[in-house]
């Protein structure tokens, strides 16, 4: 919109009038994919809108046909009654706690991980490097059921440090922060810092780890979703209403004995708020974190 | 002298994760391999060496092979479904980039990827909920008869891949877009003098440049959908005590076996296969890069 005007005065009316009706049909096409990329927006979230709307319905509404999309009589009694007949909150502070302290582990073997790999070329180092790049492969599914039996073996069933062994480390963590080290923490720094005399450990913590503060905030979100999202391993390991994880409450809860949907979808509603708030709020590291996944090469 | 000293600081530092790592990646793998080889049904006390028994016996094995056939279905199913869309959405979005709700475009696209598993399958099972759903009332509106979605075993399928596909679609067009903004400007600018449209420039300047990130995000999507479980686990099985369980997948099966069945060689080698499975993919995936690459 803004070219030169100069160029205008040259041009013959024919050309003006050509350009303006370029420029009105782009306007158009700008206009449907923008409608388009709101109307599929709001389709992508609509499931969830739905389920949110199921929960604030009474249970005669439930059974209505044909279904209303919108809660004509809204009622809290759905959260009411799920909050006192399940542990729901239980759940949610192991989830919470499972996550976390899997983000904690995962940040911390992946800064030091990433940081010797990325900086320190021994050989026998490139060698560890590729065994990790190897097995980073293997998906979490094909080893599980001999990881269940190490827990086992500690007595660690049905706790929450029996889930946290299966999420202490991610190769990809390893891999995002060793690309970070490499590109953002130029070698004369660290050596500058060696010839002030500044031990190892110092650099570590003083030099690298502030520079690497964008790249580790990403990857605690991520890892942070990834034990927060868990099915298949809590749904083996943590047994005991008491140890459920949220996800694997909920859905054994949705199994169990006569459930009505009301409800569920008051429960389902609580289980997504934390996650979708934490991703609105942080979704700049979550993207940043996720697309650093497609530069692995 | 300061090498040597670099290097024991290396190490050192490295030592406890690589112990970690050892202890809860690498061990268990070579478990899984050994395992697959034995037959130990838990109650037993003894594991006999028995070669290659499990995969014969899986291989003639209806459950596995139903299993077997479903999940490579779904797989790609979701890889048909994601990556042309995924595609042409990032290219939308791209195009967009500056719009006003350009962030409501990513984030909506996104957020079905970050939802619970659990809740986001919960959603999806009402929707398809043959009684009671909208998609049976919106069909109903044109006069489409109302189909029992989660029962019929084939729509079940159709119904499992729907939700996949709705969850990895965010994740394909983030890594999309990433390689939508990596992509030289310049060639573009060469195809609009060229008279190209903006059709035949994503048509034949986006996709074929776009190929590597096709190829990875095909592998990655395929790979996960393999080890799809969770939505199945929500949406074939029945609220009222779970009669069902028409879709059965790898990792549901394998499950079964080891710890409903107590067969935890046989278990084994089924996340033998699995890992085969994934393994054969990536290679493909590396093959078809380094085709590309010694073509240029």
């Amino acid at each position: 919109m803004t070219t030169t005007h100069r160029a205008d005065a040259l041009l013959t009316a024919d050309d003006l009038a050509a350009r303006a009706l370029r420029q009105r049909k782009r306007r158009r096409t700008t206009l449907s994919i923008d409608a388009f990329l709101m109307v599929f927006g709001f389709l992508m979230v609509l499931p969830l809108l739905l389920l949110i709307g199921n929960a604030f319905k009474t249970p005669q509404e439930m059974v209505a046909w044909p279904p209303t999309l919108v809660p004509n009589d809204p009622t809290f009694a759905n959260f009411r009654a799920v909050l006192g007949d399940t542990p729901l909150m239980r759940w949610m502070l192991n989830s919470f706690l499972f996550a976390t302290m899997s983000t904690v582990a995962i940040v911390i073997t992946s800064a030091i991980a990433g940081y010797v790999f990325g900086k320190f070329r021994f050989r026998s180092l490139n060698l560890m490097f590729l065994v990790i790049l190897a097995t980073a492969i293997v998906p979490f599914e094909v080893y599980m059921i001999p990881l269940y039996f190490q827990v086992q073996s500690l007595g660690l069933l049905n706790s929450i440090w029996g889930l946290l062994i299966g999420y202490l480390v991610m190769s990809f963590g390893i891999f995002l922060i060793r690309q970070n080290v490499i590109h953002s923490i130029p070698d004369e720094l660290l050596e500058a810092a060696r010839i002030d005399g500044a031990g190892e450990i110092w650099i570590f913590w003083h030099i690298v780890l502030p520079l690497l503060r964008s790249a580790l905030g990403a990857l605690s979100v991520l890892a942070f979703f990834q034990a927060w999202t868990a099915f298949a391993w809590p749904l083996i390991v943590a047994t005991t209403r008491d140890s459920y994880t949220i996800e694997v409450g909920l859905a054994l809860f949705q199994t169990g004995f006569t459930v009505d949907l009301g409800r569920l979808s008051a429960a389902s509603t609580i289980v997504l708020i934390p996650s979708v708030t934490l991703f609105v709020i942080l979704r700049r590291n979550f993207v940043q974190g996720v697309a650093g996944t497609g530069l692995k090469e | 002298m300061l090498r040597r000293k670099r290097w024991i600081f290396a190490i050192l530092a490295l030592l406890p994760v690589l112990l970690v790592y050892g202890w809860v990646r690498i061990f268990p793998i070579g478990e899984i391999l050994r395992l697959s080889l034995h037959k130990w049904d838990l109650l037993s006390r003894n594991k006999p060496f028995i070669g290659l028994d499990n995969f014969r016996e899986l291989f003639q094995d209806t459950l596995f092979q139903t299993a077997l056939v479903n999940t490579a279905i779904i797989a790609f199913g979701v890889l048909l479904v994601t990556i042309p869309m995924a595609m042409c959405l990032a290219a939308l979005i791209y195009h967009r980039t500056h719009a006003r709700f350009a962030w409501f475009y990513e984030t909506s696209v996104f957020i079905p990827h970050v939802a619970s598993l659990v809740p986001a399958a919960m959603a999806w099972k009402w929707i398809f909920d043959a009684r009671l759903g909208p998609l049976n009332a919106l069909l109903g509106v044109f006069g489409v008869e109302p189909k029992a979605w989660l029962f019929d075993p084939v729509l079940s399928v159709v119904a499992i891949i729907v939700l996949c596909s709705w969850q990895a679609l965010g994740y394909a067009v983030i890594i999309y877009l990433v390689g939508f903004k990596n992509l030289p400007h310049s060639l573009y600018e060469a195809a609009k003098l060229d008279g190209a449209t903006p059709f035949q420039a994503f048509r034949f300047v986006s996709v074929p440049l776009l190929k590597p990130i096709t190829l990875y995000v095909s592998v990655v999507t395929l790979v996960s959908a393999f080890n799809v479980y969770a939505q199945v686990f929500v949406l074939a099985s029945d609220a009222q005590g779970a009669p069902g369980r028409q879709v059965r997948v790898l990792v549901l099966d394998m499950l079964e076996n080891a710890f409903r069945n107590y067969r935890i060689g046989y278990a084994a080698s089924e996340a033998v296969v699995l890992l085969v499975i994934v393994l054969a993919l990536t290679l493909i995936q590396f093959t078809l890069l380094r085709e590309k690459g010694g073509r240029r």
